[in-house]
């Protein structure tokens, strides 16, 4: 800000210019000058209590912490004068006496905070000759595992709890020596963003479980890399032992994922060394999947795809594909004479055309100043949770945060209102709201209710607002026409309109055109001779997964992927095995439209090579024109220059909207795809699997139902869907509105059904 | 000249009744204040005058931290007064609430009034059950008399007090760690600043004063700033509670003029007990630092001369020791006392109460190392003026004060393995 004034302050003698209120480690930290510290971090409150940083402050009768000493005018401080230095090594010896000498069997040796800064304020000797204090530990978990013996009470993770992830799980009981930094009755820390407290922990008293004994800081190599499971493209660091990838960790990037990194995104690297994790090429030999040479599964894969009818050739890439894989799998296809390839996997409603480039709509740091955010068919904290976060300090600072869902998803902050329906009611929810709001209905008939009013004057009344819909709205059957109302809604209320897309790359494959040919849906109903998949499952990662089974049982499929599961396993002609986002070079554009790229960090398990590569041998063995690149960087130009002036758009093209389709049946599916379901990836990082977030096999109702049906928790029901029928226990839900069966797809059990939502049926099995 | 003030009731019976404080004066103050309609400056102003200073053992004065308040902000203002009386050695304001708690109802309206509040919290220590009983019912009559609630006595200004018994934290008598207790979180001190008077009580404008205090306030109005003033003596206005303990024939509260000779005070409390030499005496609850015994027969009972002592009036709990008494012994009591009452939060305390007293106690046990003087007069430095309240201050000035006039004993017990006095 320009108006902001200037002051001077003076430390260690040099001259330093602050502005009023900052405390003087801001300024010091940004000056280079090192005060060392523990409690203290900068994006958590300030708790002063390790008493590390203390500083000497002129005309301050004692040391003062600079942590949250505030600046002032013509300040004269010393950070390492004899009586800070005093102090300091003071504090140093207090934390030290009750600390375990136990460094060599400590996952946080040579990246501990305490040690290093031990090295420079410690003592050689400990004068502190009675026993140590042990604190006994709580298991909080799969994903992080505690010490708590080695803790020195910052209380950054209880701060985080309560500030970042907006669930106090962590707390401190008990007073004095007996104080303990713990869950208060055991439980397992469930936030989606709980693994940062492991990088938050200055010891070694919260460590990453999956990585526990696994290697040693030093021997790890750092690997800058982008994250692959949701749209906001956290930046990470990939530690790397012996061509392995050890652990992720976030890595700062202010504009993107701040300091944080969902545990998503941290953990999902455990599914790299899977058991099913595909090592060779596979060839179908007399109607089974056996090993084969690279040449001779090549050679068959280019076949396949050179002598499908051009009209019935299609592919169908994961949305975290990266930038380079989908341009050669477009360029590919382009090449054999088809434009039929889509990364739209999940969306459940093609009658409209899209947008040309659906994003965000906003920045990701601009998210955090909205004064209205209306979230349309989005579990937002579980889906995009670094997203969620900057939503979640938007309802902090008092902007108004409302849900139109078809669960009562929960949040980590206050709605301001929220419409729970059955998603058949999806649409006249946002007609009564778009009537409230003055603005086109799209056919829709609607009355606005006093709730509608009251959220159309918060949209209204908002100068800077977002209007999101996220990715169970997209798998919604009338999607396109709950597209059109929100396009509507947010227009009449001056707001903007946003999607939060399907993967890590949904942004970047708009850009580059995919989808211009048949639609994923569209490939589907009509069938293909020929299919190409790159790193999709197809039972799990489809809109409609009994269909898109179906057709590829009826068609010829070369899949690049890194895992076979049951799926491929059934339909797959070739088999190649491809390098997973950390194996490879590759680029993702997130849902900001921030083009990154990265690259491989590990080498590739067995004989996996990255899918580029794969795909660009493919072009030559298919006897396509313009794979001759030689390096990931010949085809990063070649894309950016297909991309030409493309730009993140919103703007629907014109054209009437569908009229709904979704009737009120008197039992419908709500679909949608839960945090750890979301990409085989993720599916077999098998920590996140045992989190409470993870999907327990089974599907959900609310009481009432249960009751009328005559069900009770755990009981074994039948859900017929068109003629797939399953059996799985049955739980009962709260969240769930009257009338339906939350059954997610990409979760255990959904292989067999049809669309996410639409009409079932439920009996006692 | 005593009992002129917190208890000027208790020679009637059943003193604690509002007929017997009204028999006395009281809610005169109260009355006059409504009716006259008596500014905020007025009351404050005549508050300063008084010379009244902070009674919980801080000595702040009273009426100047009343003005810090910035009484125009809009929005809720709170009193909160401070009857956890923690302090060992302390037991003055367990007897105003047993036998005066008008004067401290009336004191917390004026209060309340002088800085536009309308809400008062009392916080009343965990184990006074019955003295609690007494405040709830006195608050009860001062209610069903008009005084207190809704429109007071028709003023147009409302006032009501809400009783809040702690859970037994030593802590919690720290302000900002009581506000956070009555706000139902874990009892630690918040970092200052901001302080009450900014960010207070549900982060609102307070204003944190003792029982005593608070409880003087009804007389200063009602006799005049001067009066109370001249009961004391310069820079220690007004009377005092001092709570005698130790080896004394008759321990108890006495409420006496500020600047009485502690000589005085000792003759009221029955002087010595069994004839045995005055030793030392603590005199300003446990954390005040020790004076040996000749010392303070020269002293007076006010700040100014008991800090030229290197000690601290604090809380008027004065605990007097005889020749019998062991100091080694004593000290391992005090150090172990604060080493279970740190509340955890900071290092230098919480880490460093459990060393002192560790140390202390191995000395006394006749485990003492040579090296274990000096190791204690570098973790007592090493703890003052380094934490967020000021319990290490508290925890490290009684070790500090015990070396520097009894070392000799420590040494002995170092040296020798056993006691210096008794022969153990």
């Amino acid at each position: 800000m320009s108006d902001q004034q200037t002051i001077t302050i003076e430390v260690d003698g040099k001259k330093l210019e602050a502005t009023p209120g900052q405390m003087l480690i801001e300024v010091t930290d940004a000056a280079g000058i090192t005060v060392p510290r523990f409690c203290y971090h900068k994006k958590l409150s300030v708790a002063a209590n390790c008493r590390m940083c203390l500083v000497e402050v002129e005309n301050a009768p004692k040391p003062l912490p600079a942590c949250a000493t505030p600046v002032a005018d013509g300040m004269k401080a010393w950070t390492c004068s004899p009586l800070a230095r005093q102090a300091q090594k003071g504090t140093m010896e207090f934390l030290l006496i009750n600390h375990p000498l136990d460094c060599p069997i400590c996952d946080q040796g040579g990246e501990c905070e305490l040690q290093d800064v031990a090295m420079g304020f410690g003592g050689g000797l400990s004068r502190f000759v009675e026993g140590k204090r042990v604190v006994k530990s709580d298991d909080i978990g799969p994903l992080i595992a505690t010490d708590m013996t080695r803790c020195i009470h910052c209380t950054r993770c209880v701060r985080f709890g309560d500030e970042i992830a907006g669930v106090r799980e962590m707390g401190a009981t008990g007073r004095g020596e007996h104080m303990k930094i713990g869950v208060y009755v055991e439980h397992t820390v469930g936030s989606e963003l709980s693994g940062n407290i492991i990088d938050l922990c200055p010891v070694g008293a919260l460590t990453s479980k999956p990585f526990r004994y696994r290697a040693r800081a030093w021997e790890l190599t750092t690997h800058d890399s982008i994250a692959a499971h949701d749209g906001v493209g956290s930046n990470i660091h990939v530690h790397v032992r012996n061509h392995q990838v050890m652990r992720v960790v976030p890595r700062e990037n202010e504009a993107v994922n701040e300091t944080w990194l969902s545990d998503r995104d941290r953990f999902s690297y455990q599914a790299l060394y899977s058991e099913d994790r595909l090592e060779k090429p596979l060839l179908r030999k007399n109607g089974k999947l056996v090993e084969a040479e690279w040449q001779e599964a090549l050679l068959e894969a280019a076949g396949i795809l050179k002598d499908a009818d051009k009209a019935r050739l299609g592919a169908l890439v994961s949305p975290s594909a990266t930038l380079e894989e989908m341009h050669l799998a477009r360029k590919l296809l382009a090449g054999l004479g088809s434009d039929n390839i889509d990364y739209r996997l999940r969306q459940g409603d093609f009658r409209a055309a899209d947008p040309a480039v659906p994003w965000l709509g906003q920045t990701l740091s601009a998210v955090e100043r909205n004064q209205a955010v209306l979230l349309i068919g989005s579990w937002l904290r579980k889906d995009q949770p670094l997203l969620n976060h900057r939503v979640r300090k938007a309802a902090l600072a008092g902007g108004r945060v409302m849900t139109i869902n078809p669960v009562d998803y929960d949040f980590n902050f206050d709605l301001a209102d929220k419409r729970i329906c059955a998603p058949s009611g999806m649409v006249a929810e946002l007609a009564g709201l778009a009537r409230a709001l003055g603005a086109d209905t799209a056919g829709v008939s609607a009355d606005a209710s006093d709730a509608h009013q009251r959220m159309a004057d918060a949209l209204k009344s908002a100068e800077q607002g977002l209007v999101l819909l996220g990715s169970v709205a997209q798998a919604h059957t009338d999607f396109t026409l709950l597209r059109r109302l929100a396009a509507n809604i947010a227009e009449a209320a001056g707001l903007d309109l946003g999607f939060t897309g399907e993967g890590a790359n949904s942004t970047g494959a708009a850009m580059l055109g995919l989808g211009s040919g048949l639609s994923c849906g569209a490939m589907v109903t009509q069938g293909l001779d020929a299919c190409l998949l790159l790193n999709l499952e197809p039972e799990a990662d489809m809109a409609n997964p009994a269909a898109a089974m179906a057709m590829l049982d009826n068609a010829k499929v070369v899949a690049l992927s890194t895992h076979l599961g049951s799926g491929l396993e059934a339909v797959a002609d070739v088999v190649l095995p491809v390098a997973s986002f950390l194996e490879t070079a590759g680029s993702f554009v997130n849902m900001q439209g921030d083009m990154q790229s990265f690259n491989g960090a590990a080498r590739p398990v067995g004989e996996a090579r990255p899918a580029w590569k794969v795909l660009r041998v493919l072009g030559n063995l298919a006897d396509v024109e313009g794979f001759d690149q030689e390096s990931v960087m010949d085809v990063r130009e070649e894309l950016q220059a297909a991309m030409g002036e493309a730009q993140p758009d919103n703007r629907l093209p014109e054209g009437d909207a569908p009229a709904p389709v979704l009737g009120s049946s008197d039992l419908q599916r709500i679909g949608g795809t839960p945090i750890y379901n979301t990409d085989m990836l993720v599916r077999r990082a098998q920590a996140l699997q045992h989190t409470p977030d993870a999907w327990k096999a089974g599907l959900r109702v609310n009481p009432a139902l249960a009751q009328a049906l005559g069900l009770e928790d755990g009981d074994s029901v039948v859900l017929r869907q068109a003629e797939a029928e399953i059996t799985l226990p049955l739980a009962v839900d709260e969240r769930v509105p009257g009338g339906c069966v939350w059954m997610p797809t990409g979760v255990p059990g959904s292989e067999l059904l049809g669309e996410g939502f639409g009409a079932v049926s439920l009996e006692k099995a | 000249m005593a009992n002129e003030v917190c208890l000027r009731t208790l020679h009637l019976d059943r003193p604690w009744l509002l007929s017997s404080y009204e028999s006395e004066g009281g809610y005169e103050a109260l009355r006059k204040i409504l009716t006259e309609k008596i500014s905020q400056e007025t009351i404050i102003e005549t508050v300063k005058t008084s010379g009244l200073r902070g009674r919980g053992g801080a000595g702040f004065p009273t009426g100047l931290k009343w003005s810090f308040i910035n009484r125009s902000a809009p929005g809720e203002k709170y009193i909160v007064c401070n009857s956890d009386e923690g302090e060992p050695g302390t037991f003055k304001d367990r007897d105003i609430l047993r036998y005066n708690p008008h004067a401290l109802i009336e004191g917390m309206i004026i209060a309340g009034y002088a800085i536009g509040g309308t809400a008062g919290y009392n916080y009343i220590r965990g184990e006074f059950w019955e003295p609690y009983e007494r405040f709830e019912a006195a608050l009860q009559e001062a209610r069903d008399a008009g005084l207190l609630g809704e429109n007071i006595l028709g003023s147009g200004f409302s006032f009501d007090i809400h009783a809040h018994l702690g859970g037994g934290a030593y802590v919690c008598g720290e302000e900002t760690a009581l506000l956070e207790s009555i706000e139902g979180k874990k009892g630690q001190p918040r970092f200052k600043p901001p302080f009450p008077a900014m960010f207070g009580l549900y982060g609102r404008p307070t204003i944190i004063n003792n029982t005593e205090s608070l409880a003087s306030i009804p007389d200063i109005i009602r006799r005049g700033g001067e009066w109370f003033r001249d009961l004391g003596v310069e820079n220690s206005g007004g009377s005092k509670l001092f709570s005698i303990s130790g080896n004394i024939n008759n321990p108890g509260v006495f409420e006496i003029p500020m600047g009485t000779p502690f000589s005085e005070l000792l003759e009221m409390a029955g002087g010595m007990k069994d004839g045995y030499k005055l030793k030392a005496v603590i005199p300003g609850g446990s954390s005040a630092p020790v004076i040996p015994g000749e010392q303070m027969m020269e002293l007076t009972m006010d700040y100014d001369s008991i800090a030229s002592a290197g000690s601290m009036l604090g809380s008027g709990a004065v605990i007097v020791i005889d020749d019998r008494q062991c100091m080694v012994k004593l000290l391992d009591r005090i150090s172990y006392f604060y080493y279970e009452e740190s509340c955890g939060q900071c290092t230098p305390c919480r880490e460093g109460t459990g060393w002192m007293h560790r140390v202390i106690h191995r000395i006394e046990n006749g485990q003492g190392r040579p090296e274990d003087m000096d190791l204690l007069d570098d973790v007592t430095q090493r703890i003052m003026g380094r934490t967020i309240c000021a319990l290490g201050d508290a925890a490290a000035m009684p070790v500090a004060a015990f070396i520097k006039h009894y070392r000799e004993e420590f040494q002995y017990h170092i040296d020798h393995k056993k006691c210096m006095v008794g022969g153990r």
